[in-house]
C-alpha cells in the first residue's frame, strides 16, 4: 500500500489571497432594503462587523423637480413640491407658498397663518409618528410601528376631511389657504390632540425604558454639535446635539411669535437623545396646536391675489422649519408667470450627507440605526 | 460690515444691497472664497445653509453662484453671489464646511461648474455617464440621454 493521501493535496494559497483572509469586506446594502426607507444604495467597507467607511450612492428617485418647475407656472407647480418629502407634504407647501408670498409682498390674514400653523404642526406630528414606527422596526420593536400608525391615522383623516387628499395633499395656496376650515374641525383636531398627549407618554413606556433599546441606541451615530454645524446639519439631529436652534423661533413665520413653545435639546448627540428630541417635539406641537385652535381669529384665510401670479422680478429665500431640518425655497422670478428658477434646500439631502461621519467606527448594524435617526426621505434627498 | 468689507477687498465687492429685507453681497469670482471666509470666521456667519447657481444664458458672464449663510448669533442671513463665464472655476468652500461637498457636487451635476480644490468631484444625482447638465437653460425639459437610456435601460426612449 502506497504511502499517498487519497484525496488530492490542496493547493498551497498564500495568505490574505481569499476574501476570507482579506481584512476589508466591501458590501453593498440597498438601493432595494427595507432599512433605507426608499432607494438608498450604501456602499460599506467592513471589516467584520466593524464599518471602516461607506459611501452613499443616491439619485434613484431623481425626477427632475426643479427643472419641472421652470417649465410651469408658479401656481401649477404648487402641487409638485408635496413630492419632495411625502411624508411630510403640508410642511413643503407652506414653503413654497411663503417663499411666492414674499416675491409677491403678500401678506396673508391671521385666520390663515393660524390654520397653515394648526396644519403643519399636524403634519409634524404624523411625520414623527412615521418616523418612530419604522425607525424603532428597525431596530428590532414591532409593536410601535402599530401604536405609531394607529395614532397617525387620526391625523391624515384630519387633512383628508379638510382638502380631501391624505397624504399629498396640496394644502395651501399662493396667498394663503384654498378653504377654511370645515365644520367640527376644532373639535375633532382638539380630540386628536387630547387623545395623542397620553399616547405619546405609550410609546416612551414602550421603547425609552427598554434594554435593548438604550443599547441599541445610546452612544450610536454619536456627533457633537460643531460637527452639525460643519455639515450644515439642521432639525432634530442638530438640536439633538445639543445647539438649541429652531427656525420657528429665530426667524418666526407665519405668526410663530404668537405661541408659546419649547425647542428640545439633547445631550449627548447620540440616536437615543434624538428620539427623546422627537418624542418631546411632537408634545411640543401639541402645544402649538391647542393655542392656535384657541386663538383662531374670524376672517378670511387668503389674501386677494391674482389669478395669474407674476411675482416682480427679483429674488427671494424662504426658509421653515420642515419635521427633519430646514426647508428652504430660493425662488427666482425673472417678472413672468414662470418660475425662472426654484432651488429647494433639503434637509434630508444634507442631512444624509453626514451618515458617513456618524457610521465610521461602528458596527454595521447600526447603520441601520443611524439612517433611521436621520430621518431622511428620498423623495427630498433625490428630487 | 460691508464697510470694513470693502475697505480690505476694494472694487471686488461689486454691491451690497437688500431685496425684500434680505441682504445679499455681489463679488467679483476671485474674493469669494475670502469674503465668504471673513464673513465665517470675523462676522459670525458660522453656519452654511445651501449653495447653487442661476443660468442667464444671455448674459456675458452667464452663470451666477450664490452661497447663503447664516448666524446664528444675530439670527441673520446673507447671501453671497457672484457671476462667471462656463470655463472659470470657482473655489470650493469645502475646506470650510464639510457639509459644501455635496452641495457642491449636486451644482456641478446640474450646471457643469467646475470647484477648484473640491475634493470628490463627481455627479451626485444623475448617473455618473450621463452627458448634460440638466439644470441649465439652454437643456430641454424632455431632452434625455438617449445612448446611455438605451445602454443601460434596454429601452428606445425614456419618453
Amino acid at each position: 500500500m502506497k504511502d499517498e493521501p487519497f484525496y488530492e493535496p490542496l493547493e498551497e494559497v498564500e495568505p490574505g489571497h481569499t476574501f476570507l483572509d482579506s481584512t476589508e469586506l466591501t458590501l453593498n446594502m440597498g438601493p432595494q432594503h427595507p432599512s433605507t426607507h426608499g432607494v438608498l444604495r450604501v456602499v460599506l467597507k467592513l471589516d467584520g462587523e466593524k464599518v471602516n467607511g461607506l459611501e452613499c450612492i443616491i439619485g434613484y428617485l431623481h425626477r427632475g423637480i426643479e427643472k419641472i418647475a421652470e417649465n410651469r407656472t408658479w401656481v401649477q407647480f404648487g402641487p409638485f413640491v408635496d413630492r419632495f418629502d411625502y411624508t411630510a407634504a403640508v410642511s413643503n407647501s407652506l414653503g413654497y407658498c411663503l417663499a411666492v408670498e414674499k416675491l409677491l409682498q403678500v401678506e396673508v390674514p391671521k385666520r390663515g397663518q393660524y390654520l397653515r400653523v394648526i396644519l403643519t404642526e399636524l403634519c409634524r406630528l404624523a411625520s414623527h409618528q412615521l418616523w418612530l414606527g419604522t425607525h424603532v422596526l428597525d431596530i428590532g420593536a414591532v409593536t410601535p410601528l402599530f401604536y405609531a400608525f394607529r395614532d397617525r391615522e387620526t391625523i391624515l383623516n384630519i387633512f383628508e376631511g379638510y382638502c380631501g387628499a391624505r397624504l399629498t395633499n396640496h394644502a395651501f395656496r399662493i396667498g394663503g389657504c384654498r378653504w377654511d376650515a370645515y365644520e367640527g374641525f376644532s373639535q375633532e383636531v382638539t380630540k386628536v390632540c387630547n387623545d395623542l398627549m397620553p399616547k405619546i407618554d405609550e410609546y416612551a413606556d414602550l421603547i425609552t425604558g427598554n434594554r435593548i433599546w438604550k443599547q441599541r441606541t445610546k452612544g450610536v451615530g454619536r456627533i457633537s454639535g460643531e460637527d452639525c454645524i460643519a455639515y450644515a446639519i439642521t432639525g432634530p439631529v442638530l438640536r439633538g446635539s445639543g445647539v438649541r436652534w429652531d427656525v420657528r423661533k429665530a426667524q418666526p413665520y407665519c405668526s410663530y411669535g404668537d405661541f408659546e413653545f419649547d425647542i428640545p435639546i439633547g445631550a449627548a448627540g447620540d440616536t437615543f437623545d434624538r428620539y427623546l428630541v422627537r418624542l418631546e417635539e411632537m408634545r411640543q406641537s401639541i402645544r402649538i396646536i391647542r393655542q392656535a385652535l384657541e386663538g383662531l381669529p374670524e376672517g378670511p384665510v387668503i389674501a386677494r391675489v391674482p389669478k395669474v401670479i407674476k411675482p416682480p422680478a427679483g429674488e427671494a429665500y424662504c426658509a421653515i422649519e420642515a419635521p427633519k431640518g430646514e426647508l428652504g425655497y430660493f425662488v427666482v422670478s425673472d417678472g413672468t408667470a414662470q418660475p425662472y428658477r426654484v432651488r429647494v434646500r433639503p434637509p434630508s439631502f444634507i442631512n444624509l450627507q453626514a451618515l458617513e461621519k456618524m457610521a465610521k467606527g461602528g458596527l454595521v448594524a447600526d447603520v441601520v440605526a443611524i439612517i433611521g435617526t436621520l430621518d431622511i426621505v428620498l423623495g427630498e434627498v433625490d428630487r | 460690515m460691508v464697510e470694513e468689507l470693502k475697505q480690505v477687498h476694494g472694487e471686488a465687492i461689486l454691491k451690497a444691497e437688500s431685496y425684500l429685507g434680505q441682504n445679499y453681497l455681489v463679488v467679483d469670482r476671485s474674493v469669494c472664497h475670502q469674503v465668504i471666509e471673513r464673513l465665517r470666521n470675523q462676522f459670525g456667519y458660522t453656519s452654511l445653509t445651501d449653495i447653487s447657481a442661476v443660468h442667464y444664458p444671455k448674459d456675458e458672464l452667464p452663470f451666477e453662484m450664490f452661497w447663503i449663510l447664516y448666524s446664528m448669533a444675530k439670527e441673520d442671513r446673507v447671501r453671497i453671489k457672484t457671476r462667471f463665464a462656463e470655463a472659470d472655476e470657482v473655489p470650493s468652500i469645502t475646506d470650510l464646511w464639510v457639509g459644501a461637498n455635496w452641495l457642491e457636487r449636486e451644482v456641478y451635476d446640474m450646471f457643469g461648474l467646475r470647484f477648484a480644490g473640491h475634493p470628490d468631484l463627481r455627479r451626485i444625482l444623475m448617473p455618473d455617464e450621463w452627458t448634460g447638465h440638466p439644470l441649465r437653460k439652454d437643456y430641454g425639459a424632455e431632452q434625455q440621454d438617449q445612448a446611455w437610456v438605451q445602454k443601460n435601460l434596454g429601452i428606445e426612449s425614456g419618453q
